[in-house]
């Protein structure tokens, strides 16, 4: 492995980018692939799939076998809204193998009682996001209802493209909600991808089913997603 | 694994090599069965023996370690393959029943 490709692969990593190193078994010779480069022929398939299913494989392609490394930034949920939902989101998100940050403003929703040990910050989002910027490994749940609380992060979620972006409330709501992102120079396109009503549609009445359906939805958006750099 | 874990074998590769230590890096590429470390893991190891990480869980790891020695010295990359199926299972073996095989390069 050359040294320079040793701290290629640890900068993409360190900055939360998608990467495969990817060895030729035979020869050892190897690169890094960042995600979207391209990659021509049936290996660029077998890159594609690993970037999608995070799975490290031996793939062989032209006679010869690679190995591809797949490291992807380990997915994260930020939730900006200390309530209810989220306090059964952060249990189930654990489970499920997700860090989670809750950020809320309102220091009577965000207190520790109500949501030990998990990563909460009482502060608004606009101070929090600046030294913990989203990324598109980055799940953003907007649940507090509130456009002062909920709109700049939802802002920032759509132009930093999350893979998932989910806002609460009911249609009414989120269509006075899709004029204001307009206002703030937001496409209808990119509008479009926000989860509006919230979570998959599975009929959850109660925070924690909320939860669930949020969950799910999110798990979806992570499998299914569009790669970087594909055309949509 | 995090690329911000002080325990993170890849960035502890990148701080030996910086050191001026030779180092060998050992990737698990395949597994077969109940494989204690999945496919991906590393165990870095430098010219003297130290390493950190893991590719099987302790199992096999003294013979990986002698193997990159060698590949330190001589820089040609190899294809190890452990399990209990193997000969070598009386001395290295993989006492949960798995296969593995071990991809060994020089950093460098």
């Amino acid at each position: 492995m050359d040294p320079y490709l040793l701290r290629k692969l640890n900068t993409e990593r360190a900055a939360r980018r998608a990467v495969i190193h990817l060895t030729d078994l035979g020869d050892g010779r190897d690169r890094v692939v960042r995600e979207g480069d391209p990659v021509a022929g049936p290996l660029g398939a077998a890159v594609e799939s690993a970037f999608r299913s995070g799975k490290s494989a031996i793939v062989a392609a032209e006679d010869r076998n690679f190995f591809l490394n797949v490291h992807l930034p380990p997915a994260r949920i930020v939730v900006i809204g200390a309530v209810h939902i989220s306090q059964a989101l952060a249990q189930m998100a654990k489970v499920a193998g997700f860090d989670i940050t809750i950020i809320d403003p309102r220091t009577a929703f965000a207190t520790e009682e109500r949501f030990a040990d998990v990563d909460l910050v009482a502060d608004w989002p606009e101070d929090v996001l600046p030294a913990r910027p989203l990324d598109a490994y980055t799940a953003l749940v907007a649940v507090t209802h509130d456009p002062k609380i909920d709109d700049f992060p939802l802002s920032q979620a759509l132009s930093t493209g999350c893979f998932y972006i989910g806002a609460l409330g009911s249609r009414k709501t989120h269509a006075r909600r899709v004029e204001r992102l307009k206002a703030l120079g937001h496409s209808d396109s990119e509008i479009a991808t926000i989860s509006a009503p919230i979570g998959l549609d599975i009929g959850a009445a109660s925070p924690a089913e909320i939860a669930v359906a949020i969950l799910a939805d999110i798990v979806a958006h992570l499998r299914r997603r569009p790669l970087l750099g594909a055309v949509s | 694994m995090d690329a911000n874990d002080a325990h993170d074998p890849l960035t502890i590769a990148e701080r030996w090599m910086d050191d001026g230590r030779m180092v060998a890096l050992a990737t698990v590429v395949e597994t077969w069965g109940s494989a204690p470390r999945p496919v991906g893991s590393h165990l870095v190891i430098d010219g003297e023996g130290n390493f950190h990480g893991s590719v099987s869980g302790g199992c096999v790891e003294g013979a990986v370690i002698g193997e990159a020695m060698e590949v330190i010295g001589n820089g040609e990359p190899r294809l190890l393959e452990f399990g209990v199926a193997d000969e070598t299972a009386w001395r290295v073996g993989l006492s949960c029943g798995g296969r593995i095989r071990v991809y060994v390069e020089r950093v460098g």
